[in-house]
């Protein structure tokens, strides 16, 4: 029986203890450590879900990479495309712009020459008038140093001529 | 080989040598009793029972419930023993004196009210030749003598809330210091067991409330935990059996009846003064529903009580058979059993802490549900 009767004295500084204890502990103990256990427990929940944001950015990035790397490629080759496209109309454009001028450049030489030829044709004959009458003159001077020539001549000129 | 391979088996094992210490104990009791018989016809006769007529007959029961029961000394060694002061709160006045003054209860102590005396370890005033008013128990009570002596078990949970204090401190000093990174040393050790409580106690029977109980939970939990382990201790910083003791166990369940009925919502009080029954049946209801209230701590007491008792019972027992017997031998048998018994009450002095901790949670969990239907 005496091992089951509470004493009072023993109740007594057990609660006034226990209440110190609980006191101290809770202020003092608890409080910072479930304080820092959740704390640290929510950084690392943190950790763990920037970790994911990031590699679900990650990914992202790469993909988008991928299709930019896609979509640069694609450009660049309908660049070249247009590039050469354009190369060969101008190209193309010279060479009939080239073959025009070349063209008119013949036409208006041969137009030239032909003017020069003209004018070349004109001048020559000319000179051969010129020089035909020249000779003539000269020719007929030196027939006509004799007079009886002269004479003749008259003569036959005036059988010609029939009045 | 067959048996070989049995006797390799450790239960087989252990059933037989606790077989063997059985046979052994009643062979030893059936030799003692006519050894003793002839010490007591033929007294005087050498030594030896010149030595067993001067020392009392060794009473192992009074020995027991000496060591299971609080004290106004601690004892240390031999005859050394450290006296502690007694403190009494009478109807006239407060007295205050040490418990050297009784010499182990051999003399009465004359103080300034009235005339005290020890016996069995507890404070009694002398009120006459033989009369006796011993000091006032919550089953017993009187006004006119309180002990609230500052006794061995009082010494006892002292020193245990000196260690609890210099543990969590130091603990909760380097959660400060190294703030967010991971745990170190005796915070690395600590840590788990408080985050067992939180994960394993408190949240899966008090639910997403459990944070303002977590502070009471873990007292309560290390308090006994702590207590329980020193009270395993036989000698001096050791020795006593706070958690053993009805009058701690009394307290700390009456803080769990507290709390638990303090926080009640009106779902738990409905169930209890007006539950799903007819109306005639309430006056039958109400009390089986009030002796439900205090029965739940009331388990709580006596579990905790009487599973701490028992261990030390046990244990002292055994260490009693090598005096009930008076041979040395038996310290062959009964020591190895006492380490088992001490290795078992190692665990159920966390078992036990994590039960007390663990029901009470329970209590307020049931307390604090929200009922949605």
């Amino acid at each position: 029986m005496e091992l089951v009767t509470p004493e009072i004295g023993l109740v007594f500084w057990t609660s006034v203890s226990f209440f110190i204890l609980f006191i101290i502990l809770a202020k003092f103990a608890w409080k910072p450590i479930m304080g820092a256990i959740s704390e640290r427990e929510r950084s690392i929940e943190d950790a763990l879900l920037k970790a994911e944001a990031a590699k679900d950015e990650m990914a992202r990035l790469t993909n988008e990479n991928d299709t930019l790397l896609k979509q640069a490629r694609a450009e660049r080759d309908l660049i070249l495309k247009e590039a050469k496209t354009l190369k060969d109309q101008i190209i193309a454009e010279a060479k009939e712009t080239a073959q025009k001028e070349g063209a008119r450049q013949i036409e208006l030489a041969r137009i030239e020459i032909n003017n020069q030829k003209t004018i070349a044709m004109a001048d020559v004959r000319n000179q051969v008038a010129t020089l035909s009458l020249e000779i003539a003159e000269k020719v007929l001077h030196k027939q006509f140093e004799d007079q009886s020539k002269q004479d003749a001549l008259v003569a036959e000129l005036l059988k010609e001529v029939k009045l | 080989m067959y048996f070989s391979h049995v006797l390799k088996s450790k239960k087989i094992a252990l059933s037989l040598i606790l077989g063997v210490f059985l046979t052994f104990c009643t062979c030893k009791t059936f030799a003692i009793q006519p050894e003793h018989a002839a010490e007591t016809e033929q007294p005087a006769h050498g030594e030896h029972a010149a030595e067993g007529e001067h020392e009392e007959a060794f009473n192992p029961s009074e020995v027991i419930l000496e060591h299971i029961a609080d004290s106004h000394s601690i004892h240390l060694w031999g005859t050394t023993s450290i006296a502690l002061p007694v403190v009494l709160y009478t109807d006239k006045g407060l007295e205050v004196f040490s418990s050297a003054n009784f010499e182990h209860g051999h003399k009465d102590f004359g103080g300034k009210y009235y005339t005290y005396r020890l016996v069995k370890d507890k404070v009694a005033i002398v009120e006459g030749a033989d009369s006796l008013l011993p000091a006032a128990t919550l089953l017993s009570l009187n006004k006119k003598l309180i002990d609230i002596s500052i006794t061995r078990n009082v010494v006892s949970m002292w020193m245990s809330m000196l260690i609890i204090f210099i543990i969590f401190l130091s603990v909760s000093s380097a959660y400060k210091k190294r703030q967010g990174k991971a745990p170190k040393g005796l915070q690395s050790f600590i840590e788990p067991i408080i985050m067992f409580v939180r994960d394993d106690i408190a949240r899966p029977n008090i639910g997403y409330k459990y944070e303002r109980f977590m502070p009471l939970l873990l007292t309560v939990f290390f308090f006994i935990w702590v207590n329980n382990l020193i009270g395993l201790v036989p000698f001096f910083p050791g020795g006593a059996n706070l958690t053993g003791n009805i009058a701690v166990t009394f307290v700390l369940s009456l803080i769990t009846l507290l709390v638990v009925n303090l926080n009640g919502n009106k779902y738990y009080w409905k169930h209890i003064f007006a539950p799903d029954v007819p109306v005639w049946l309430y006056p039958i209801m109400w009390p089986v529903e009030l002796v439900g209230i205090i029965s739940k701590p009331f388990a709580l007491m006596i579990r905790l009580f009487a599973n701490i008792t028992a261990g030390h019972i046990i244990v002292l027992s055994l260490i009693s058979l090598i005096f009930v017997f008076k041979a040395a031998s038996v310290a062959f048998v009964s020591v190895p059993f006492v380490v088992f018994m001490d290795v078992l009450e190692l665990l159920v002095a966390a078992l036990q802490a994590f039960i007390f901790t663990l029901l009470t949670a329970l209590f307020i969990g049931t307390a604090i549900e929200e009922h949605h239907h």
